[in-house]
């Protein structure tokens, strides 16, 4: 069993004890443990069970790649499933759960499905539950998303913080081990700016455990001095605890820091620039393929090594050694260092080791040379292993009781977030790995080299030393900079003899050998599997990845991608660069949704647009309705009164009396200039040169395909002055149309264009009644005579500075009235307080709406959609004859553009006076060509009007206009078909007369 | 005038900076050819400064002109100065072609004050803030989370902040959030 050694632990505080819970068990741990090692220094070597066939699982590496130490941790609001013990610090206090069985951890129901293994090979999902057809929705998908998952979804809202970071550097060092630290203090020495990122808390990654000394010291003390060098740096930012989870194009790197805060803040996600880019990411031991290798204490020999050096705990009280190159022997030399037994090493190669097996062997050591794992004896732990040949089929030769069992089947350099931009990688024969290809890296915006691998390689600590320099200098080189002086650190020579390719242990292992291989231990796929995949025709490696789902976990392949693709390569007798890697893709690590959403929850997930009268609405009862970003009142219900009683009120104060908008929200566009009448023709499709000053004038903007994408009232101000007013949606649109019209196209015409939407607070002062309010303010002659309908002013109204337009959205006598926005509070207040004897009620959108349709107005988004024509909506009034030309006109010669057939606004009211609902469509008579019911009109706006006391709506029909008084049928979804009959869209003073008195 | 309100009254916060949101002050788009000699005459008349280069501010007792595109000035000063100048302004250039438009009400300011300035604009703007980029006086219009957002240093430790009034309380709550966690810089690595 593993346990706690009395001695040793870099990267614990003994001096500060922690307490944790697992599984409802009090456990101990030390500062500076991770869950992982804490787990392990309390015997707990069983930590969760296998996703498909619920085998028992123990700890099998010490970083980002580890399989299946994966918790759910935390309670309420802090809890979190899926998280690896490797990376995640011991907290004290911490609660942690093992997932992914039932009833317990150490009896599960579910490992039935080992037993039944024979019969869920691989694709078992995809063969078994297509038939029959019917059960997939009522019985295996309900099954399958209650057995599918390992961790819980959680239930509460996240009680965390998050934020995002901007940074900029001239060189990003990702990594902290050797090669980063030395190419970090390279670039600084050349004076560039540096970041470095480690995924660890402490720097110096593998250096510390595995090399003798460094520079002629020890490794810890050389990191330390380097780390303290590049701490007392300006030009240098070190980050730990940060794991760099996506390089993308040009320099861009996303990394996650975890931070504990007392903000309550659980990590930052860096959003990083970077001109360069060194990548010094080390290398992932791979895992040996042989029976059993996923049982609880079989371990990778680094892993062992680093629960040893770095926590003081030891996996077993005696380990065998099981290898197929030299560097697993510092494993076994360390353990015997420790006071520990090792039994034996396994060396696949006949030839066995270099200087580090010569070590072992004086140490005493036994070394079988070419020999391999046949199997592991035990179930829920290694009890010992059975030997045979490695070149044989796994004839057993020798027992061996042991507790653990380290493996090592070489490295493969983490080349993942080099190839994120999709670079190739070359297969190098002699390391047996894929390394970055020196002929191709990722390039920057000048097409040049911007990202440098340093140590991305499997070999001597001297060869991470060359390259990192090598890095150092090309980096800084890509940005004109030179290092001074290039230092390296003096580091350990060894003679290693080449390592052994081993896909298999031993290498003609048989079927029942092969099913008890493990390749991927998070997804349970085996040697057997990616052999079955190949016998079944698949060849690419990606389809293999998929049908198998190897690698698809959420450690994303790191100990199983290469042995599973040697695999393949061997069963389709092809070599291993033809088969090729999947593909690298972000994020190295899995990211949480929160640290991607950043600040961006609360209310801080979207940005609300306020009007300057947004507090009094908020104050005062109102219905929210969002447009845009904006939130504009939808109604103000009194006390006891529903939504729809408030609205029928509005329209009814405003229809006899007088109603008050806050209509802010408008686009306000000026635009000015000599040539600002020539712009403004071409913009619109009506005439706007003509316009006097002082007068409005409605107008349409089209797309240049013709169809309507924005109306409003544009004011003359001045000779060469316009105020052009768009939807309140449109605002930013609109002005970005104009903008790219004018710098694009029409670059020699002279005008400028300002968004003044903001600048000015807009209320609507409407009703009968509108006009003995604003007399009531005084200050201003608004009589028919002085502002006649139409028309503008700019003057003082109760001492207020603004500008009056007799403009009306609502068939009533209207003002609308812009004032600074600063002073629309007041004026609104004031207007309000005058308003007081007259019974005078603020409106919202939805009255606004109603009123609108009374009168037969189009409303940009109801009536139009982007397939519709302003002679649809029967608007040629505002289409110029005179112009020449104008966006849109060319479309609109289109000959299905001016088909007679193309649906035409109408007027529809219900038979019954009951409201239509929005959208419904009218059917017309027999079947389209794809068997549907024809449909010949559909409603665009639909309401209760409590002017006329019945359902009125607006709609395009086919040959519409030509059909008035034809009753037309609308189904509803509920099968009921409500009869409407076709009418003049204008329901309400169709000569106008109420707003121009 | 004591109707007039700035977006938020006066919003004030407290964290890694002291934010707090400006008085209300004269705001004068301005869109023109910045070649034009009567406007560099007229604004060294009104601010007693020039043109500013691209990216800058110039800062004038009486007033700030920042740069705001390859046509197009703020300028900025005290409110109650604000009518005159858009009058003298607008008469300097009768003639050209040259747009002057008093934009005072169509935007908030923030004043950032303390030494975490820069990692408080780091947190919320994908702008490069670094001091060897951002010295006093050069202005960044750019994005703060979801919306555009301009800024600059009036000196070191102290930030002004502008964006559109519609959104300055999702602005003022950005800069809250972001000033209300830790400093960037605050971790020190550790060695093993």
């Amino acid at each position: 069993m593993s346990t706690r050694l009395d001695a040793g632990g870099s990267r614990i505080d003994r001096a500060k004890p922690l307490t944790f819970s697992f599984n409802g068990k009090r456990l101990k741990g030390y500062e500076g443990d991770t869950l992982a090692s804490a787990l392990l220094a309390n015997g707990q070597t069983l930590v969760g069970r296998s996703f498909k066939y619920h085998r028992p699982r123990g700890i099998v590496a010490s970083g980002p790649e580890e399989p299946n130490a994966l918790f759910n941790i935390g309670e309420g609001g802090t809890f979190e499933p899926n998280a690896r013990a490797t990376t995640t610090p011991l907290r004290g206090g911490l609660t942690v759960r093992s997932q992914n069985h039932w009833p317990s951890l150490e009896f599960d129901v579910g490992a039935i499905n080992a037993r039944l293994s024979r019969f869920l090979p691989a694709g078992f999902y995809y063969k078994m539950f297509i038939h029959p057809r019917s059960f997939w929705k009522h019985v295996y998908e309900p099954f399958i998303r209650q057995s599918a998952g390992l961790g819980q979804a959680p239930v509460d809202r996240d009680a965390n913080r998050y934020e995002h970071a901007y940074a900029h550097t001239d060189v990003l060092v990702i990594g902290g081990g050797l090669s980063g630290l030395h190419a970090a203090h390279l670039a600084a020495s050349a004076g560039a700016d540096v970041m470095l990122l480690e995924r660890e808390t402490a720097l110096g990654g593998r250096s510390v455990v595995d090399l003798a000394s460094l520079d002629g010291g020890s490794p810890a003390a050389w990191v330390s001095q380097t780390a303290q060098s590049l701490a007392s740096l300006a030009n240098v930012t070190v980050k730990t605890a940060t794991v760099a989870s996506g390089l993308y194009d040009h320099g861009y790197v996303l990394a996650d820091e975890a931070l504990t805060s007392p903000q309550g803040l659980r990590s930052r996600l860096w959003r990083i620039r970077a001109k360069t880019v060194i990548v010094a990411t080390g290398a992932i031991e791979r895992p040996l393929s042989f029976a059993g290798n996923d049982r609880p204490g079989v371990m990778l020999a680094s892993a062992v090594r680093d629960y040893l050096a770095g926590y003081g705990v030891s996996v077993g009280d005696r380990t065998v050694l099981v290898t197929n190159n030299d560097d697993g022997y510092r494993t076994a030399l360390a353990l015997v260092d420790a006071g520990l037994s090792v039994p034996a090493i396994i060396d696949a190669r006949p030839e066995g080791g270099g200087s580090l097996a010569d070590a072992a062997r004086e140490k005493g050591i036994r070394i079988e040379t070419g020999c391999g794992i046949a199997k592991v004896k035990g179930s829920k732990h290694v009890e010992g292993v059975a030997i045979c040949r490695q070149a044989g089929e796994g004839a057993i030769v020798d027992d061996i009781a042991c507790d653990c069992v380290a493996m090592s089947g070489g490295w493969s350099p983490a080349v993942h977030l080099w190839s994120h931009c999709g670079e190739k990688l070359v297969w190098n024969e002699q390391s047996v790995a894929f390394e970055p290809d020196p002929a191709s890296s990722p390039t920057g915006a000048d097409g040049t080299p911007n990202v440098f691998a340093a140590g991305l390689t499997v070999g001597s600590a001297e060869d991470c030393v060359s390259s990192a320099s090598e890095a150092a200098r090309a980096a800084c080189g890509a940005i004109g900079l030179e290092i001074p002086r290039l230092v390296a650190p003096a580091v350990p020579v060894e003679t290693a003899a080449p390592i052994l390719a081993v896909w298999t242990m031993p290498q003609g292992a048989g079927p029942d050998l092969r099913e008890k291989m493990w390749l991927d231990f998070q997804n349970d796929v085996k040697v057997s599997d990616v052999q079955l995949a190949a016998q079944e025709g698949f060849e690419s490696v990606e389809h293999t990845k998929r049908y198998t789902t190897l690698g698809m976990a959420t450690d994303q392949g790191k100990l199983s991608n290469i042995n599973g693709l040697a695999i393949l390569s061997k069963e389709l007798d092809k070599p291993i660069p033809q088969v090729g890697t999947t593909t690298f893709r972000p994020p190295y690590q899995p990211l949480t949704m929160g640290s991607i959403g950043g600040e961006a929850r609360g209310p801080l997930f979207q940005p609300v647009r306020q009007t300057p009268m947004h507090d009094w609405h908020d104050a005062n009862g109102v219905v929210w309705e969002p447009v845009g970003h904006w939130r504009r009142p939808y109604a103000y219900p009194g006390k006891g009164e529903t939504v729809e009683e408030a609205v029928a009120r509005e329209v009814t104060t405003v229809r006899s009396g007088v109603g008050l908008l806050d209509a802010s929200t408008l686009g306000k566009l000026i635009v000015k200039g000599p040539d600002a009448g020539t712009f403004l023709d071409l913009i619109y499709t009506n005439m706007m040169s003509t316009l006097k000053v002082g007068r409005c004038r409605y107008g349409l903007m089209c797309s240049e395909n013709g169809f309507l994408m924005d109306d409003g009232v544009v004011a003359r101000l001045s000779e060469d002055t316009f105020l052009c007013h768009t939807t309140s949606g449109g605002a930013d649109r609109i002005h970005a149309h104009l903008e790219e019209w004018l710098q694009t196209e029409w670059w020699d015409l002279k005008v400028w264009v300002v968004n003044a939407t903001e600048q000015y607070a807009q209320i609507a002062v409407v009703g009968p009644k509108a006009r003995e309010i604003l007399e009531t303010l005084g200050g201003l002659d608004v009589s028919r005579e002085a502002l006649p309908f139409m028309g503008w002013m700019d003057g003082s109204l109760a001492g207020l500075p603004v500008r009056v337009f007799r403009i009306s959205f609502s068939g009533e006598l209207s003002y609308e009235i812009a004032v600074p926005a600063g002073l629309g509070r007041a004026l609104w207040d004031r207007l309000l307080e005058a308003g007081e004897g007259h019974d005078i009620a603020p409106y919202g959108t939805e009255a606004l709406h109603i009123m609108r349709a009374e009168k037969g107005f189009i409303m940009i988004g109801d009536e139009t959609d982007g397939t519709v024509t302003p002679q649809d909506l029967g608007l040629h009034w505002a289409i110029s004859k005179k112009k020449e030309d104008f966006i849109g006109k060319r479309g609109q010669m289109r000959s299905h553009m001016t088909a007679e057939d193309r649906w035409r606004l109408v007027g529809l009211e219900t038979v019954d006076g009951q409201v239509l609902p929005d959208g419904a469509y009218a059917i017309g008579e027999g079947e389209t060509e794809n068997g549907q019911r024809r449909m010949i009109g559909r409603v665009t706006s639909t309401y209760m009007s409590p002017t006329l006391e019945r359902g009125i709506a607006m709609g395009l029909v086919e040959h519409g206009p030509e059909r008035m008084g034809e009753i037309l049928d609308f189904p509803t979804t509920d099968g009921e078909i409500i009869q409407a009959k076709i009418v003049d869209p204008v329901f309400y003073d169709p000569e106008g007369e109420r707003q121009d008195v | 005038m004591s109707d007039h309100r700035t977006a938020l009254g006066g919003c004030q916060a407290s964290g890694l900076v002291e934010i707090s949101e400006a008085e209300a002050r004269g705001m004068i788009a301005i869109r023109a050819d910045l070649d034009n000699a009567d406007l560099k005459r007229s604004l060294d008349a009104v601010v007693g400064a020039g043109v500013p280069a691209p990216g800058q501010v110039s800062d004038r007792a009486r007033g700030q002109i920042c740069w705001m595109s390859p046509d197009e000035l703020l300028l900025m000063l005290p409110k109650a100065a604000c009518d005159e100048t858009l009058t003298r302004l607008r008469d300097d250039l009768v003639g050209q072609h040259a747009l002057v438009e008093d934009m005072s009400d169509a935007r908030a300011v923030f004043v950032l004050e303390g030494d975490h300035c820069r990692d408080v604009l780091a947190k919320i703007s994908p702008a490069d803030v670094r001091a060897s980029v951002l010295s006093p006086g050069v202005i960044r219009r750019t994005r703060m989370g979801q919306v555009p957002a301009a800024f600059w240093l009036t000196r070191e430790a102290r930030a002004e902040v502008i964006c559109f009034r519609s959104v300055a309380r999702y602005v003022f709550d950005l800069l809250d959030a972001a000033s209300s966690g830790p400093p960037l810089r605050m971790e020190r690595p550790a060695a093993k």
